[in-house]
């Protein structure tokens, strides 16, 4: 049996440091304000480069979202670690992807996204994390009281290579429509002009950085959601010390970089209300507590052959839509006119999901 | 006595919460826990030897993992 380096304590704060450095990096580069990488701010963009919402200031078909899931299909492949399976209530998990989403938009990231604000200095992410931490502790009250959304079964080997296929397709896409200086649209893909869909790394340096960290992942199954779980359910800090690289090294690499300001006020990409930039993370991290993993270890599930991360992303992708058709998602200006109505609603939801879908015994 | 968990086609943390309720509620010394991916045979040797077992054996067979676990006396 070969040992697995990246599953040791090393391999994971190795892992949480290179993504720690590489994020700023494709800040400097060109993504925005501390959003070197946000797999929600980034599969939002997605969406709307696709023309499933019409918020014009945020359409990219991001590459980074797409090396994750072709990186962690490599590694999988490479290490005989590719297991095609799918059958685990994916509709319920379609449904928790949106509300994740929902949730992720009126705090204005991911989990990921929150470390890297707070490494920039931003210190509404405290709050954002704060949020994070309440909602996957109320995720491990339902896991100790039995919830379970049942077992998957295998599939063919075509079936788990059908989400990294679809990502292959987004990235043949980009190639054939690329952006067009100062054009809103490329025959079917939309891009924006100004504001954070505008702002970008290079094609081929976001396209790298997205296959390492993919490959890396999936190798050392690094998982901001899992590391609070995990700490919460089991008092175990594995993956949670290659969280706190991430934020060690994201802060001195910002420092590097000129990329640190610290206050609450005129963050980019942020707003203050420091309630619902809780109960945003609030509704997200019970989201990605009841699926089991955060949107970026969701990415590397799917590149691994899980059909039913795949939905969660493909929840997440249409959840994009709802919150920005519907007025739910944050600005800088403050939360979307029905942004507090959708997260009472997705709480609801989702305890509703938590409660109800346990093993009886 | 060996007391057998089934975690196959479980994700995490499913299969570790099954093995530590199997520790927890059995008088057995021996368990074996199935699961079926490396991650979860990761996630079960690490919580088992954090709760005073050791891992003997692991098996792989049909792309499914047996890990033998045996309390410490």
């Amino acid at each position: 049996m070969t040992k697995n380096f990246f599953a040791t304590r090393t391999g994971i704060i190795a892992v949480g440091a290179v993504i720690g450095i590489l994020a700023p990096l494709l800040q400097k580069l060109g993504n925005p304000g501390n959003m070197g990488i946000c797999v929600a701010c980034f599969e939002r963009d997605i969406s709307g480069a696709l023309g499933f919402h019409r918020a014009a200031v945020v359409q990219y078909m991001r590459p980074e979202i797409i090396g994750f899931v072709l990186g962690s299909l490599g590694a999988a492949l490479a290490f005989r670690d590719f297991r095609p399976r799918t059958g685990s209530a994916p509709f319920v998990r379609f449904v928790l992807g949106i509300f994740a989403m929902i949730g992720a938009l009126v705090f204005l990231g991911c989990p990921w996204r929150a470390l890297l604000r707070l490494a920039g200095g931003d210190l509404n992410a405290i709050l954002g994390l704060a949020g994070l931490i309440s909602g996957i502790w109320l995720g491990t009250l339902f896991l100790k009281n039995g919830y379970n959304l049942g077992r998957t079964q295998k599939t063919h080997f075509a079936a788990g290579l059908v989400m990294p296929l679809v990502m292959l397709g987004f990235f043949i896409l980009m190639l054939i429509f690329p952006q067009v200086q100062g054009e809103p649209k490329n025959d079917i893909l939309f891009y924006s002009v100004k504001g954070p869909g505008a702002m970008n790394a290079p094609l081929l340096v976001a396209i790298a950085a997205g296959l390492a960290i993919g490959f890396l992942a999936q190798r050392s199954r690094f998982c901001t959601m899992g590391a609070l779980r995990d700490l919460l359910l089991f008092r175990q800090i594995h993956l949670l010390s290659g969280v706190i690289a991430l934020l060690v090294t994201a802060g001195i690499t910002n420092a590097v970089f000129g990329q640190f300001t610290m206050g609450f006020e005129k963050q980019p990409v942020a707003h203050t209300l420091h309630i619902w930039n809780f109960a945003g993370m609030l509704l997200a991290g019970l989201a990605f507590a009841l699926a089991g993993g955060c949107p970026g270890r969701q990415l590397f599930l799917a590149g691994e052959g899980d059909g039913d991360a795949a939905v969660f992303v493909f929840g997440m992708i249409v959840g994009a839509g709802f919150a920005h058709n519907f007025g739910l998602a944050s600005s800088p200006a403050g939360v979307g006119p029905h942004g507090i109505a959708a997260v009472v609603v997705g709480l609801t939801v989702c305890l509703s999901i938590g409660f109800f879908m346990r093993k009886q015994n | 006595m060996t007391k057998t968990v089934d975690a196959r086609g479980l994700s995490c943390p499913q299969p570790v919460i099954m093995f530590l309720d199997a520790v927890k509620s059995a008088q057995d010394t021996t368990f074996e826990v199935i699961v079926d991916t490396e991650a979860s045979k990761e996630n079960v040797s690490r919580a088992a030897e954090s709760r005073n077992c050791h891992v003997k054996e692991i098996r792989e067979q049909d792309a499914e993992y047996h890990l033998t676990i045996v309390k410490n006396p």
